[in-house]
């Protein structure tokens, strides 16, 4: 019991010192975390539109691919980024490995099958005729996605909250292409990982506690907007 | 008359519609006038809605052309240009997650339409509708008929040069259904809208509209002024659509003028119309120009075909009955609650059925 009220104290004194590593530690999560649910979006929203609203051959293979991508275990894209970027891999020449950006570039892919499957579904949800109502009012196509887009907003900010929250809680991936170096790529969840292993559970019952802070008042900021839209 | 009423805002040329292998839709030719009210009838399943959805451009591919002002889309006008001057109002309302007003500036904004002026539009709608007080209502908690007067309020925002109607009215309860037709029939009156309404109730076609086409198995059966297909109606199939009950099938017997006498199972009906002796014809008679009168009433006048029957059975519909007789044929009669009540309170069961000769509508059998 000691070592836990022991750990929540100093984990407490280095929250209101604000710790310069904690602070570091803390910035560089959101960065990378923030940055690659950006790309995300960009990359899933615009796939998961284009397959919801195209008819093509192996439709459904697609979707249930894109749903897989959903469940895709952290470890396993960590293995294959470091395998891309490896010294004498693929993508060696860039020399990013165990850099920030190669942990954006991991988080990026675990975290757009999560948008792309979320919007898939939010799309393909709406009102089939929706559509042609959208079209009758004389709509181009783009306007009409942009349309259509605005009526997903609710399922589609779940996207953006299922997707960072499947990233900023990751740490499998982080620490294969990240290294966890000191001051350079340690992120909360990996420093989390390292101090509870040293045995330093005051540092680790920290980490953890900024981690559910964050994940707290992003998802509180989202949700506010949803509960805002929602009809009164 | 001058002869740019002449000229169809809309004239279709041999569209097709193939889906799935198989032709769902086959219209040679088709036209609608500026100002007219067409109703497409016809049964679930008619084409009714793939038409509208063809005819703009919603739903692709066809075949065929498309004029529209005597200019071909796609050649002489982009699709863009003439989607634009269409609007069209679905069964369901399908609006969207936000406000009444935003729903109704819907297709303005689309547009590009400078903010003073979609307000101007919107209000101007939203006050002809009677729904000017939900004007910041979230859409998600209108009522049926609160949310179709939106969509219609959408659909009218655009000043479409033609509105299409696709059962725009059927999912409303009668009463809410009844006062939206009433408002809706006033403001086309006003605006003199071009309107094209599928709808498979044909009372409700015979309301709104100056022109009807009958559809069925994605064809256009007959068309032409409401009581060209009620009265005249081609084949039996459109005789038993748009209403007619009694359908009887007998054989000319006699020929005088333009008066003929048809037997059917051995009783004469006198008909007005051009038929060869001995042709086999179909003759329909509409239950509201059947008058049924007790035996001993005093007689009137009664030109042309009177026949004594018995009741067979009386169906309920509301302030009047759908009478079934057994006159040697079969006939259906409406009669008011209570007439009927007279004639059944008489000490004779038996009756007298009389129409008019120029009641009777003649069907050729080769026709069809």
């Amino acid at each position: 019991m000691d070592l836990i009220f022991e750990g929540i104290k100093k984990a407490f004194w280095l929250l209101v010192t604000f710790d310069p590593e904690v602070m570091h530690i803390t910035f560089l999560s959101l960065r990378v975390s923030g940055t690659a649910t950006l790309i995300s979006l960009l990359i899933g929203v615009s796939i998961g539109t284009a397959v919801a609203l195209s008819r093509f051959p192996g439709k459904r293979v697609v979707a249930s691919l894109i749903n897989t991508g959903m469940g895709l275990p952290p470890v396993v894209v960590g293995l294959f980024v470091t395998i891309l970027l490896w010294r004498n891999g693929p993508l060696g020449l860039l020399e990013i490995l165990y850099t920030p950006t190669a942990m954006i570039i991991a988080q990026t892919i675990i975290a757009t099958p999560i948008v792309m499957g979320i919007t898939l579904a939010a799309i393909q949800q709406l009102p089939q005729k929706l559509r042609l109502q959208i079209l009758g009012l004389g709509a181009t196509r783009l306007q009409m996605v942009w349309i259509l887009l605005r009526e997903a907003k609710l399922p589609l900010l779940a996207a953006v909250m299922a997707g960072f929250g499947g990233v900023i809680s990751e740490v499998g991936a982080s620490i294969m292409v990240g290294g966890n170096i000191k001051g350079y790529s340690r992120v909360l969840t990996t420093a989390t990982v390292m101090e509870t292993n040293r045995g330093n559970f005051d540092i680790a019952i920290a980490m953890g506690i900024i981690l559910m802070l964050f994940t707290f008042f992003v998802n509180l900021i989202l949700t506010q907007i949803q509960q805002r839209e929602r009809p009164r | 008359m001058n002869v740019k009423e002449f000229n169809p805002l809309i004239e279709i040329k041999n569209l097709k519609v193939i889906r799935g292998g198989t032709l769902i839709l086959n219209v040679p030719s088709f036209s609608v006038r500026e100002g007219e009210v067409l109703s497409l009838i016809g049964p679930n399943g008619a084409g009714k809605t793939t038409f509208l959805q063809t005819l703009s451009y919603i739903a692709k591919p066809f075949q065929g052309e498309i004029h529209f002002r005597g200019k071909r889309v796609e050649k002489d006008h982009s699709v863009l240009e003439y989607r634009r001057k269409l609007a069209m109002v679905f069964q369901e309302p399908l609006l969207f997650d936000t406000t009444v007003f935003n729903n109704v500036a819907a297709g303005l904004k689309i547009r590009g339409v400078k903010k003073r002026e979609i307000r101007e539009r919107v209000m101007k709608q939203l006050e002809r509708l009677g729904i000017s007080r939900l004007i910041d209502r979230s859409a998600k908690t209108l009522s049926g008929g609160e949310a179709q007067r939106t969509s219609l309020a959408r659909a009218f925002a655009l000043e479409p040069e033609i509105l299409l109607l696709d059962e725009p009215f059927i999912s409303l309860d009668p009463p809410t259904r009844d006062s939206l037709i009433e408002d809706f029939e006033l403001i086309l009156k006003k605006t003199k809208t071009t309107v094209i309404l599928a709808t498979h109730d044909r009372l409700e076609a015979l309301r709104l509209s100056t022109q009807m086409a009958v559809m069925n198995e994605g064809r256009i059966i007959q068309a032409g002024l409401p009581e060209e297909l009620m009265n005249q109606p081609v084949s039996e199939w459109v005789a038993s659509f748009v209403g007619v009950e009694t359908i009887l099938s007998g054989e000319v017997v006699k020929q005088n003028g333009g008066t003929i006498i048809v037997s059917i199972e051995g009783q004469e009906i006198e008909a007005i119309g051009d038929c060869r002796l001995g042709e086999s014809v179909i003759l329909c008679i509409r239950p509201e120009n059947v008058t049924l009168s007790t035996h001993n009433h005093h007689e009137k006048t009664v030109t042309g075909n009177v026949f004594p029957g018995r009741i067979v059975k009386a169906i309920p519909l509301g302030f009047y009955q759908k009478v079934h007789l057994n006159c040697g044929f079969p006939l259906v009669a409406y009669v008011t609650n209570p007439s009927l009540e007279e004639l059944s309170s008489g000490k004779e069961k038996e009756i007298r059925a009389s129409f008019k000769a120029t009641a009777v509508n003649i069907v050729k059998k080769e026709l069809y």
